[in-house]
């Protein structure tokens, strides 16, 4: 895919010790212009037809993933599967509450996604904190660290609306409107102060190859 | 009439196509089969086209060096070269490919460099889950590669020849001819080794996906991952096509030919959905033990 933007100015990488900094990349996210008419169109069919799933289970709602994979609702017939790689997947299932600690590693699986990668966010936790919205180690909303495509509401929602909320994926991909990758690239700088507001522990370069 | 070096390779790339695509709608297939046996819908048949497409599709990729970008070409031309020596249907111009005297000893060579050039470019990549993966699979393949070269010997020493073509020849006539008939013990030793070969159940631990995330290829992406997929379909293909030459008296036609090797690929499906996994060091074992004994006998059974 052609790139028309320059490249943005390199990190810093202040949370790695000054004798690692080398080691790592130290280029931004770039956006990427998607191909044009039936082209992208059929490329975003296959794209939508082909749901890889990278679900770490970061909260309860995850326990709702695993039937999916069972004869009784078997997602494999719409062209969905699990992918324990983050290099391979383009799905990211964030599976309900994120602790700080676990924001630090969803962050990390989502940079090392290759794009275009979508987000499909599970239950009340995601949105707005839901029953841990008081909580002092967990984060409200995901949407402000990266990009979500999908909410599926919910404490916790059930298989069907995890199929309907990847139906609802589908037709957003389908429309050309699953740029999360681009989203984030865009508003790098914005994803990176919230995320480092609120992980205290940054200990790893400001974009994950 | 004999064709030119250029016909060659134009039915070459006919050929070609033809086997990717018939290897792609045979995995899709048999995943369709396995899907039946555990009573669901399963996937589209096409759904490896459809992460084909996907998977080039994508917008980004990274790379780790030079070795990391060859490993997916060396496992490309590994399948190819694979396939390039085997005739696909006996007598027949298009699918004829480039077989020659002691195109045999080239194919068994070309089976395993795609492994190891993929454990080179793996091992770039600097997962560690790609490093174990690739030790699973070299141990188990050195095991596998046993059986399966016991019972190539028995074959060559059979029918006096390294050439395939002249195999097949020899074959020809009826069922009471082919290799099953005749030396029934290499059979069976190679089918056990195809088992491992193709890293179905029981033999998957190599890519043991929610142990070692997908094994060797963890770190491979976008079109490096694209080139995997399609060359899993032509590898595929080649194996089953040089089973068939080898054991089950080759193919006149296409149609024996899809017959014969969905078949041949129906033992994997088989005996897949009936066993649990295998950790490497009991695969390795169950690989030396009984077939290894087999092939050595189908070995004496042929020299008598
Ligand atoms: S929404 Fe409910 S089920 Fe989901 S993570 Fe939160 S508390 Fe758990």
């Amino acid at each position: 895919m052609s790139d028309k933007r320059l490249k943005p100015a390199p990190l810093a990488n202040e949370g790695l010790p000054p004798e690692e900094r080398g080691l790592f990349c130290d280029a931004a996210p770039r956006e990427y212009e998607p191909a044009r008419g039936a082209w992208e169109n059929f490329l975003n069919w296959a794209r939508s037809e082909s749901l890889w799933l990278l679900g770490f289970g970061t909260g309860c709602g995850a326990i709702e993933l695993r039937p999916l994979m069972t004869s009784r609702f078997d997602m494999y017939r719409y062209g969905i599967q699990p992918r324990p790689t983050p290099r391979q997947s383009s799905v990211f299932v964030i599976g309900g509450y994120a602790s700080v600690k676990t924001l630090k590693r969803i962050v990390r699986s989502y940079e090392q996604m290759m794009g275009p990668k979508f987000v499909v966010a599970l239950g009340s936790c995601t949105i707005n904190g839901g029953m841990y919205w008081d909580s002092y180690n967990t984060i409200k909303r995901i949407d402000q660290y990266i990009p979500v495509d999908v909410y599926i509401a919910g404490c916790m929602p059930r298989p069907e609306a995890l199929l309907a909320g990847f139906q609802e994926l589908k037709r957003i991909i389908k429309a050309g409107d699953g740029e999360g990758q681009n989203e984030y690239a865009r508003n790098f700088d914005w994803y990176k102060a919230n995320q480092k507001k609120v992980i205290k522990d940054w200990n790893m370069p400001d974009y994950n190859w | 009439m004999e064709p030119t070096l250029l016909g060659r390779i134009g039915y070459a790339f006919v050929s070609l196509f033809v086997i990717t695509n018939y290897g792609l709608l045979l995995i899709g297939s048999m995943a369709r089969i396995s899907a039946k046996v555990q009573g669901r819908v399963g996937q589209p048949v096409w759904q490896p086209y459809i992460d084909i497409i996907k998977s080039s599709a994508k917008r980004n990729a990274i790379g780790h060096g030079v070795m990391f970008y060859l490993g997916p070409v060396f496992r490309l031309a590994g399948g190819i070269g694979t396939y390039m020596f085997i005739p696909a249907v006996f007598g027949s111009v298009v699918f004829r490919n480039f077989s020659d005297s002691g195109d045999l000893l080239l194919v068994m060579y070309f089976i395993f460099f795609g492994q190891l050039g993929m454990a080179l470019g793996a091992g770039e990549g600097g997962h560690p889950y790609s490093a174990i993966g690739v030790s699973r699979g070299l141990a188990q393949m050195t095991a596998f590669e046993v059986p399966f070269a016991l019972s190539v010997i028995a074959v060559a020493v059979q029918y006096g020849t390294l050439d395939i073509n002249a195999i097949v020849a020899a074959q020809q006539g009826g069922f009471a001819r082919w290799t099953l008939a005749t030396n029934p013990l290499a059979v069976v030793a190679a089918i056990i080794a195809f088992l491992g070969m193709s890293g179905h159940n029981p033999f998957s631990v190599v890519i043991a996906p929610q142990e070692i995330p997908i094994g060797p290829p963890t770190e491979y992406q976008s079109n490096l991952l694209g080139m995997l997929q399609t060359n899993r379909a032509i590898f595929n293909g080649a194996k089953l096509v040089l089973y068939m030459n080898l054991f089950f008296g080759g193919a006149t036609n296409i149609v024996a030919m899809v017959i014969k090797t969905f078949l041949i690929y129906f033992v994997n499906v088989f005996v897949g959905q009936a066993f649990p996994r295998f950790r490497t060091d009991q695969s390795i074992r169950f690989f030396l033990g009984v077939p290894t004994l087999i092939g050595i006998a189908s070995v004496i059974i042929a020299v008598i």
